[in-house]
């Protein structure tokens, strides 16, 4: 179980003060896959960076009841001077995973080949999105956060990751966030929405999905 | 509504294994798998070491007393790289590893925890090797009491944390220390101790060294070294105070740090 109670959080700006997202109220069980629906700038990507651990809310408590996996986004979670291949190995080791099944499952998923043995600072945004991907795949986890629908290689690398994420890893907690409505429509079972820092959640995801659509204007 | 809370031995368990992960990766972006990859953690400082002895031994940087000039070369200059580079690494530690912070359990004390703990190993270890070789090649006795300058050490080399932890943290919060911090510490090399001892100034002078938490450190460690052949002036109980208040300070401070900080 994952419980967010009242949490704030604010930044500081050169124009003061600005409240990202205020008295955040969220609770997810195992296997729950919960939709978050924002527009651009409604403190998404905030609520989840928030969830997974990276930055700490202003005010509010957070309770992880269940091992968390990073955002899985296109960036972060890297060194560029390291190579893939030692990328995985110090991600292998900050999570408790045995190095080299980890290593034989990216090298076969993320089609890199001798590029993982190049500095990531080398790889193209493409190559480090799949990399980023078969990492992420390779240390299980009780909940995935993801951000943004992942959109990684082509076509035949999306379905990849499609099946890797959505069908095999079934029995698994998501919190996924989005501006993409149907996204959300198509992976979770709930669905709650953002708008000005505050959320609003639903019971019916439809509820979620009418409320996402007024709330445009 | 109550949430059980993670117990100690499991947090503790997840540090040690980040800051084991830190380490190797530093070793590997810092040493490379080249040559002799991470035996620079220590041929370094030796080295380092090594030209200032002989540098030393030339111009006998002894002034006129009968003070062995490789042990005291050895002590000194050994005593200097602890806490010198100890704060030169944590320099901009934050912001070379903003990325890492991506993953939760990393956090911003388990950085600096890794750049020190291999400077501290890294000095520790290049001045006990030159202590072995150059005992044995008859350059210098074996020192007389092993215990103090141990202990010594251990307690220069808490300094050297606590003194990293908080150069660490204010060099990310003010972009002046980065700059002023690399001329302090060339300005504090004369004062520390590495170049002299104690009894070689009147009293006055000494009263106004002895302020300087350094200066006690290298001299008990000298203490151990040359036993009773020299005066020294340590006081244990001043440097320990001095260790505890800054190791506070600077726990403080990255806490401070770790909340502020907003990764990639």
């Amino acid at each position: 179980m994952i419980v967010l109670s009242n949490i704030n959080k604010s930044y500081d700006t050169r124009q003061g003060q600005r409240m990202i997202l205020e008295g955040v109220n969220l609770r997810v069980e195992r296997g729950e896959r919960l939709g978050i629906l924002g527009r651009n700038g409604a403190g998404k990507s905030t609520l989840i960076r928030l969830i997974s651990g990276i930055e700490l809310p202003t005010s509010g408590r957070i309770y992880r009841g269940m091992s968390i996996s990073w955002p899985l986004a296109f960036g972060g979670a890297f060194q560029g001077s390291l190579t893939g291949l030692d990328n995985i190995r110090f991600i292998c080791r900050v999570y408790g995973a045995p190095i080299e099944p980890t290593i034989r499952f990216v090298e076969e998923f993320s089609e890199l080949g001798i590029y993982l043995r190049e500095p990531v600072k080398k790889y193209s945004s493409g190559m480090r999105a799949r990399l980023a991907f078969g990492i992420s795949m390779a240390i299980e986890f009780d909940c995935f956060l993801i951000d943004e629908v992942i959109a990684v290689g082509d076509n035949r690398f999306q379905k990849k990751s499609r099946i890797e994420l959505f069908e095999k890893r079934r029995d698994r907690a998501m919190i996924i966030v989005s501006h993409n409505a149907d996204f959300v429509r198509d992976h979770c079972e709930h669905a709650a929405v953002l708008v000005n820092g505050k959320l609003h959640g639903f019971n019916q995801i439809e509820d979620a999905y009418h409320f996402y659509q007024s709330s445009e204007a | 509504m109550s949430l059980p809370t993670p117990t100690f031995r499991h947090s503790l368990a997840i540090q040690l294994r980040v800051i084991g992960a830190l380490i190797m990766r530093e070793i590997i972006t810092r040493y490379g798998r080249h040559n002799i990859g991470f035996l620079w953690l220590f041929f370094e400082p030796m080295l380092f070491t090594l030209g200032v002895t002989t540098l030393w031994a030339m111009i006998k940087a002894t002034h006129g007393t009968d003070l062995p000039i490789t042990a005291f070369a050895v002590t000194g200059y050994s005593s200097l790289l602890l806490w010198r580079n100890c704060s030169n690494r944590s320099v901009k530690a934050i912001e070379v590893n903003l990325s890492l912070l991506y993953h939760r359990h990393v956090k911003v004390f388990d950085l600096f925890a890794a750049r020190l703990i291999l400077e501290i190993a890294g000095a520790t270890s290049s001045c006990v090797v030159l202590t072995f070789v150059f005992s044995f090649a008859g350059w210098m006795k074996f020192p007389a009491d092993i215990l103090t300058a141990v202990i010594g050490w251990i307690l220069l080399a808490w300094f050297a944390l606590g003194l990293g932890l908080i150069v660490g943290a204010a060099s990310e919060r003010s972009e002046v220390i980065d700059r002023v911090w690399h001329i302090f510490t060339y300005l504090m090399f004369p004062l520390s101790g590495a170049a002299f001892m104690v009894d070689w100034f009147p009293k006055s002078i000494q009263n106004f060294l002895l302020w300087v938490p350094m200066v006690h450190g290298t001299e008990m460690i000298r203490h151990g070294y040359f036993g009773s052949a020299v005066r020294t002036y340590e006081s244990p109980f001043y440097l320990i105070t001095v260790d505890s208040i800054m190791l506070l300070l600077g726990l403080a401070l990255v806490r401070e740090a770790g909340r502020r900080v907003e990764p990639e």
